[in-house]
């Protein structure tokens, strides 16, 4: 039996209300107003550091030397050519003998990856598969996809033991259907018309690969505790589950009122909301939609109930704070051009030899922890930091990212540049030791005190436009509940 | 421990710039300000010098690298010549170079001279130079300024001694207030007005809790001693200042990377500091010290140095600002001058500049700002941030 081992999520922190944009530019296109609202990644988040956000959340409790394919979908990859895939799996501390590929170009990239996960399990060329799926797309400013578009990510692991839902069939439909797209050249979508894409495609494929499926299988909505399946429209996604002779409570929420369209991400939070909720012996079908669709057949197992301590799509909901203004929005996606200052304009090249180098301290948060006095400490040390034991070239390494820590101290700082002043940043203390300064985000300057727990979240350090760089590290944020 | 210089190196010239936003100036120009006014008071000719310390920390926004731009600017030929750099303390670095030199009998003569350029950098601040702390190590720091990280020993200091955020930050107003006031005496200090305790509270936040008045001003400047073994001294001049104690210390990751150190104190302080008393013979700083210029980039530095130098009790040292204990007419007046924080801070000149003042006080040359009969002075540079950086500590006396 193989299937699912594990799963993870990952919602940002701030939503935006539909209603804010709309208020901003909605003199432009007045019939855009849609309900609800929308997660936003901080200008420091992007599909890839999502995708880490909701592995971490999927790994809990599981031993990473054992996961041997790492695949990464998304549609927003940072990079077009250097493996994004490698990126996660190095923030990861995953081994190097790892299979790792980026399913992309197509929002059903996520169920694509999944399906071939479970194939590698399947045909024993791999044990651990890890599946990422992230997506943080732009519509341009005052269009309906802005309005659409959410950001988030869903993570799951492949597996043939200790599987809590496996993966009974699947069934695809693929079709060359042009509803939204964006050339190489492009940085936002563009979209077809929207009645077109709602009864031609849509509403079809969704529908077809689950018929499709349930014909392949023999089964009958009936068979079924939920159904999931993206949201493009509130009114169809209804229709879609209630022409096939689903009843509306076999229907898993779509949250597209919560979180929006997540793009790659979508199908696959929702199947984390749907597995939140599920209980030994109930089957769940899945359906995705892009350019076709995807459909899988999940049979969940006993197993489900040790799964249960995820932050999943549950408790990132429970957390959320209002970004307030369009303005920031459109700042923290580098739409807006904001006057940085001079200081914000000063970026040094940056060395890929070094970062090759020190790849496991800077993207992996790598330590080393002394041998001889057990002191853990950053960044790696060949001679130990301890001032008692001094002991030279007995270390081995220690992972600090998914140590919880103590803020120790902390500062807000107004003269460093930051695209959400003021810069935050203090001393973590690790629970088992160590110490190191980390940049704090997703918190405000009057809710920190002295002594507050905080844990490690892989962001972006900082985009160097003119370079083409992306570059990652760790930084603190408040323990979210 | 070794038995250290006390009393072996003399110095027998100073000069100093007036500090500010020199726009009119180049570095060049203003080390030959500085140079000049050095030699003459000195009594000597350029040909007298051996050798020669360039101090210059943001070579990029300044001369260039080397002691190249110092020998060409003062026409110094092919004489031995160093550039220095250790961060804040680079302007004692120089010093302690030349000193070291005279007293390790290579040299008679030398020169220690430092210069900083700032407000050639374009915007407000120290220069954002992300690969200062190295190649590997930009990645792992986080966008910090200067003011950020000693802010943060401020949020430390108020929590471990209790303080409300109101109370800590009107004993550190008192410290920006008493600076102002000497400031405001020195003509040769860039910002000379007095400031009351409100101004200073209510002032715009830089770094929580840092406000404005919290911060030192950033400014140009260059500072420059001529030194010479101690049985020379007097015949350059009746009342040579004598170096009594030059220390050293830097970080080596313990308060980094260990969970002992508090954030709340500079350890290097603690131990350049009490070397320094051991070389100068020193028993009590409390007592025999005479006046300090100490590193007072931020307000809760200088707090923090008060207790790190053992003038103050540990915890107690609000209690010694309030009661005017550093003010100039206090026990131990400190930043008679009115510090970093009336003069700015071009890095590689303000060891020399501060120790500018103790020279002229223990001269009786300091004008309104002078001390009734001072004995020793104590300078003190703390580079980097307080978990990591470098610390001297210069005692000097008649």
């Amino acid at each position: 039996m193989a299937g699912i081992t594990s799963y993870g999520a990952y919602v940002p922190i701030y939503r935006i209300n539909r209603m804010t944009i709309y208020s901003a530019l909605g003199w432009l296109n007045p019939a855009s107003l849609l309900p609800g609202e929308k997660a936003v990644a901080n200008y420091d988040e992007d599909s890839l550091t999502m995708a880490v956000a909701s592995a971490m959340d999927c790994l809990r409790g599981v031993e990473r030397e054992k996961i041997d394919g790492l695949f990464f979908a998304a549609t927003t990859t940072p990079y077009k050519e250097r493996q994004n895939a490698g990126i996660i799996a190095t923030a990861l501390d995953l081994r190097p003998d790892l299979r790792t590929s980026d399913f992309t170009t197509s929002i059903k990239a996520g169920t694509g990856a999944l399906i071939s996960a479970y194939d590698a399990v399947t045909s024993g060329s791999a044990k651990n598969v890890m599946v990422c799926a992230s997506d943080c797309r732009l519509g341009k400013p005052g269009g309906f996809q802005e309005e659409i578009y959410g950001d988030g990510a869903a993570a799951f692991l492949l597996g043939d033991s200790g599987v809590i839902a496996s993966v009974e069939g699947t069934y695809s439909v693929s079709y060359d259907f042009v509803d939204t797209w964006r050339a190489a050249e492009d940085r936002y979508n563009r979209a077809s018309e929207d009645r077109w894409i709602r009864d031609e495609g849509y509403s079809k494929f969704i529908s077809e690969a689950i018929s499709g499926l349930l014909h392949k299988y023999n089964l009958t909505p009936q068979d079924f505790a939920k159904v999931v399946y993206p949201c493009l429209y509130v009114r169809a996604h209804a229709d879609i589950g209630k022409k096939l002779g689903f009843e509306p409570g076999q229907i898993q929420d779509h949250m597209f009122t919560a979180i929006g369209n997540t793009g790659t991400a979508y199908t696959l939070m929702i199947l984390v909301a749907a597995l939140e909720d599920a209980k030994p012996g109930d089957k769940i079908l899945v359906a995705s939609y892009g350019n076709g669709s995807d459909a899988l057949f999940l049979q969940v197992t006993d197993e489900i109930e040790k799964a249960r301590d995820r932050r999943g799509i549950k408790g990132h909901l429970a957390s959320k704070k209002d970004l307030g203004s369009y303005e920031k929005y459109t700042t923290f996606r580098e739409i807006l051009d904001i006057d940085t200052g001079g200081r914000g304009e000063e970026i040094a090249a940056t060395q890929q030899t070094t970062l090759w180098r020190e790849r496991k301290m800077i993207l992996g948060l790598c330590g080393s922890k002394c041998k001889r006095c057990g002191m853990p400490q950053y960044p790696p040390q060949q001679i130990c930091a301890n001032p008692k034991c001094g002991a030279i070239n007995e270390m081995e390494d220690y992972r600090f990212s998914d140590k919880k820590g103590r803020l120790f101290t902390y500062t807000g700082d107004v003269l460093a540049f930051s695209p959400s002043p003021p810069a935050i940043y203090g001393m973590v203390d690790f629970e088992g030791g160590g110490r190191w300064l980390f940049d704090l985000n997703d918190c405000d300057l009057d809710s920190l005190e002295v002594g507050m727990p905080v844990e490690m979240s892989f962001r972006r350090k900082y985009h160097d436009v003119s370079r083409g760089i992306h570059a990652y590290y760790w930084k603190a944020t408040l323990v979210r509940a | 421990m070794a038995e250290g210089i006390k009393d072996r190196v003399a110095i027998i010239g100073m000069g100093c710039t007036k500090f500010g936003e020199r726009w009119d100036m180049s570095p060049q120009a203003l080390m030959v300000e500085a140079f000049t006014e050095a030699i003459e008071d000195a009594g000597i000719e350029k040909k007298d010098i051996d050798a020669a310390w360039s101090g210059t920390c943001y070579e990029e926004v300044s001369v260039g690298k080397s002691a190249i731009p110092l020998a060409v600017t003062l026409k110094l030929p092919f004489i031995a010549a160093t550039r220095v750099e250790n961060f804040c303390a680079t302007g004692s670095e120089a010093l302690r170079g030349a000193c070291y030199a005279v007293a390790a009998g290579a040299y008679d003569i030398c020169l220690a001279l430092g210069v900083e350029k700032l407000k050639d950098i374009g915007y407000a601040g120290l220069p954002q130079v992300d690969t200062q702390v190295g190649t590997a190590l930009r990645f792992a720091f986080p966008n910090y300024t200067p003011p950020g990280m000693f802010a943060m020993m401020g949020t430390r200091y108020f929590a471990q001694y209790g303080l409300s955020p109101q109370e800590g930050k009107r004993a550190l107003a008192h410290i920006s207030v008493k600076s102002h006031h000497n400031g405001a005496l020195n003509p040769k200090a860039h910002l000379r007005r007095e400031i009351t305790i409100d101004e200073v509270m209510n002032a715009p936040i830089v770094a929580w809790p840092l406000g404005l008045f919290d911060c030192c001003g950033v400014s140009d400047g260059a500072a420059a001693a001529i030194v010479t073994r101690a049985d020379m001294a007097k015949k350059f001049r009746p009342d040579p200042v004598y170096v009594k104690a030059l220390q050293i210390a830097v970080s080596s990751g313990e308060e980094m990377m260990c969970t002992d150190w508090d954030y709340a104190h500079v350890e290097t302080t603690v131990h350049a500091s009490q070397r320094a008393y051991r070389e100068a013979g020193i028993k009590n700083a409390r007592e025999e010290i005479s006046m300090m210029e100490v590193h007072d980039c931020f307000s809760i530095t200088e707090l923090t140095e008060y207790e790190d130098l053992g003038i103050s009790p540990r915890g107690r040292a609000k209690e010694d600002i309030e009661a005017g204990f550093f003010d100039l007419d206090g026990k131990i007046p400190c930043q008679p001058d009115g510090g970093l924080k009336c003069f700015g801070h071009p890095i590689g000149a303000s060891g020399l500049r501060m120790m500018y003042e103790m020279y002229k006080q223990l001269q009786g040359k300091a004008g309104p700002r002078q001390i009734k009969d001072p004995k020793f002075g104590l300078t003190h540079n703390m580079g980097g941030i307080p978990p990591l950086n470098v610390v001297s500590v210069c005692i000097v006396g008649l």
